[in-house]
């Protein structure tokens, strides 16, 4: 077993920041089995808990004064009982915050969609904090006539509204050798789900008209790492999607506004932020991010290229290490699945480290590409568990075990690790990562 | 306010420019013809056979400076690496090896790569700062400091940096998942009795069983 760092990097110190790391997460998953409270990256915040003057026969202050009228928060944000609910990094991941990466907390969100402020992060020069007005796309090279575009005219465009997941080909990547970081949130927090409004890729592309021959594209971002890959033409045409809208509203900044590529069902890192500049070639570029990086190094020393699609994953967000069960009788198991090849549709989950499985109850809206909620009520004795869940999607594609998963591809391989995740759930509810047998 | 006036101007200029070069190319004409000297300055994009290298030229000995000002402070002075900062030296045969070292030598397939992306984003926190010269004078060093180019006083250029061969170059194959994999479509899901016993092979707690970090494979 080794530990993955998640950029060109490893921690000089990494036993003691890794002890750190875990220690505050496990004071969190305790905390927060005994009522609720934040935790922010070591950084301790006041106890929130039940209060017995705010509960019946009592009548709270709430019930009888006035609260803010509707000019104290112009832009809402959540109650301040949820100021625990987000996104947190692994400091000893990478060398610095701009080139780094930071999650989605799933165990604490429901549904499908992912709220706008918590979808992870993922950059490689820091956020561009662009003005719109000044924005400009560039489409150029095999066309008959190389574009430029601001805002407004991609605005002009015929607009769609599709939700579809984003998940990083290294989400899940540090455990590859084995269970690594002990919570959801760090396991598998690299995926969001939004609804983008957004134009098709193929008019912009057919409005500069495409020459003969042309069949890759190189999509580059306008941040100051100049994010940039090779996308094939079939899919640009096929799918994709220029968005300015996430659920609704504009972009947030640190996802690309004012206008990201949409890649459904393929790597977050084509999914290019900022996109300023499309060139539309004969050919792949080669660039680092699709060769030094984001390429899977097998067990015969030799590279999968151009991984692009996500292969077909769940995990089960509650109860998680984050997320222990707190009550015996009556609870409930919720997770996700999602796979980049179409829409799910089953999710098997096990309570006995897959002796038996059973069939969970799907919920909400089955999308193409999309996050789908699942649950499994049932009654727990406060018998030790194994929790795992199994994803099944249109194309017959059956989520495998890890064990089946590195059988192909070795330990080394860091991106698209969809293999099925166990959790642990201990007499007292206590949750853990762990591999079985 | 003071934007108005330049607005102004601005769209005077696009009301003259309009009849002559109307819109796209397309049926919806939207957006507007790029100008070549636009274009120009943000095509900094350079592809495996040449494409796009601009003018320029730079020699190993050249480059050592830069690098060891530019570029040293987080690579180390031999593209070792420091603390957690990208190794970009050695590793040379460690693809097979339990800890492999993915470097420039090691492990990219085209010197292309090393040049486009030099010039596109480093140095981190001063993108597009050098010199095209520089450029292949970085270049230069850093595939010297893999071996790659051997002679200190080799000069990069624009014609020649195309037929650099990497070491790696062979290491590369497209995704095969739908043939290598194929068994993962289909598969039987095993849902009564699917095995005699469970055991925990390995918890995320255990920390004694969790390497140092200094060894692990790199994502970034």
């Amino acid at each position: 077993m080794t530990k993955h760092a998640i950029d060109g990097s490893a921690s000089p110190t990494g036993h003691a920041s890794r002890r750190r790391f875990l220690t505050g997460t496990l004071a969190g998953g305790l905390v927060a089995a005994g009522g609720s409270e934040a935790f922010a990256q070591g950084r301790k915040k006041k106890p929130i808990g039940p209060n017995p003057d705010n509960q019946p026969p009592n009548v709270p202050d709430w019930s009888k004064t006035l609260g803010d009228g509707v000019a104290d928060h112009p832009y809402g944000k959540p109650s301040k009982y949820e100021a625990h609910v987000v996104r947190r990094d692994v400091e000893w991941l990478t060398a610095s915050r701009q080139s780094s990466v930071n999650f989605t907390p799933l165990h604490e969100l429901d549904g499908i969609i992912t709220p706008n402020g918590l979808c992870f992060e993922r950059h490689h020069g820091g956020t561009a904090d662009i003005n719109p007005f000044d924005h400009r796309l560039i489409v150029h090279g095999m066309v008959d006539k190389p574009l430029i575009f601001s805002m407004d005219d991609i605005k002009r465009f015929p607009r769609y509204n599709r939700v579809y997941f984003l998940e990083c080909a290294a989400n899940s990547g540090m455990e590859w050798r084995g269970a690594q970081l002990n919570g959801c949130q760090f396991t598998h927090g690299m995926v969001h789900n939004v609804m983008y409004t957004g134009v098709r890729l193929r008019d912009v592309l057919e409005e500069a008209g495409i020459k003969a021959g042309a069949k890759w594209l190189q999509v580059e971002g306008a941040d100051s790492a100049g994010m940039n890959r090779s996308l094939p033409m079939q899919k640009a045409l096929d799918d994709c999607l220029l968005a300015f809208k996430m659920n609704g509203e504009a972009l947030r900044t640190e996802q690309g506004y004012p206008l990201r590529l949409v890649v459904p069902g393929w790597e977050g890192n084509l999914w290019v932020k900022w996109i300023r500049r499309i060139e539309v070639g004969d050919m792949p570029w080669q660039a680092r991010e699709e060769t030094s990086k984001y390429t899977d190094l097998m067990a015969d020393g030799r590279s999968r290229r151009f991984t692009f699609a996500m292969d077909a994953k769940s995990v089960v967000t509650n109860p998680s290490p984050e997320a222990p069960l707190k009550v015996k009788g009556r609870n409930i198991i919720t997770g996700l699945a999602w796979s980049g090849r179409g829409k799910v549709t089953r999710v098997d989950v096990t309570l006995d480290g897959g002796r038996n499985w059973q069939e969970a109850r799907i919920d909400g809206p089955v999308f193409d590409r999309s996050l789908t909620r699942f649950y499994v009520d049932f009654d727990w004795q406060g018998q030790e568990l194994l929790v795992q869940s199994r994803a099944h999607d249109e194309t017959g594609y059956v989520q495998p075990s890890k064990v089946e998963l590195r059988k192909v591809r070795g330990v080394n391989s860091i991106y698209h690790n969809n293999g099925i995740q166990t959790w642990l759930v201990r007499a007292n509810g206590e949750t853990e990562n762990v591999e079985i047998s | 306010m003071s934007r108005y006036p330049r607005l102004a101007l601005a769209a005077a200029l696009i009301c003259i420019c309009l009849p002559l070069a109307n819109a796209g190319a397309g049926k919806l004409g939207l957006g507007r013809e790029a100008k070549p000297e636009e274009i120009k300055a943000w095509d900094i994009d350079v592809r495996p056979d040449g494409q796009g290298l601009p003018p320029g030229k730079g020699t190993v000995a050249q480059g050592e400076p830069i690098f060891q000002e530019q570029c040293a402070s987080c690579h180390g002075e031999f593209g070792e690496g420091k603390d957690r900062w990208p190794v970009l030296a050695g590793g040379h045969g460690s693809l097979t090896h339990d800890r492999p070292e993915k470097t420039v030598g090691s492990f990219w397939p085209d010197a292309s790569t090393v040049f486009d992306y030099v010039k596109r984003a480093m140095p981190f926190g001063n993108a597009q700062s050098l010199t095209d010269d520089q450029l292949y004078a970085v270049t230069a060093y850093i595939l010297n400091l893999n071996d790659i180019i051997k002679d200190t006083t080799f000069e990069l250029n624009q014609s020649n940096l195309a037929s650099i061969k990497m070491p790696n170059k062979g290491g590369f194959y497209d995704d095969d998942r739908e043939q290598t994999e194929k068994h993962f479509w289909g598969a039987k899901a095993c849902m009564k009795d699917c095995k005699a016993e469970t055991k925990v092979l390995n918890r995320a707690r255990m920390l004694d069983v969790t390497p140092d970090a200094k060894t692990g494979p790199r994502v970034d």
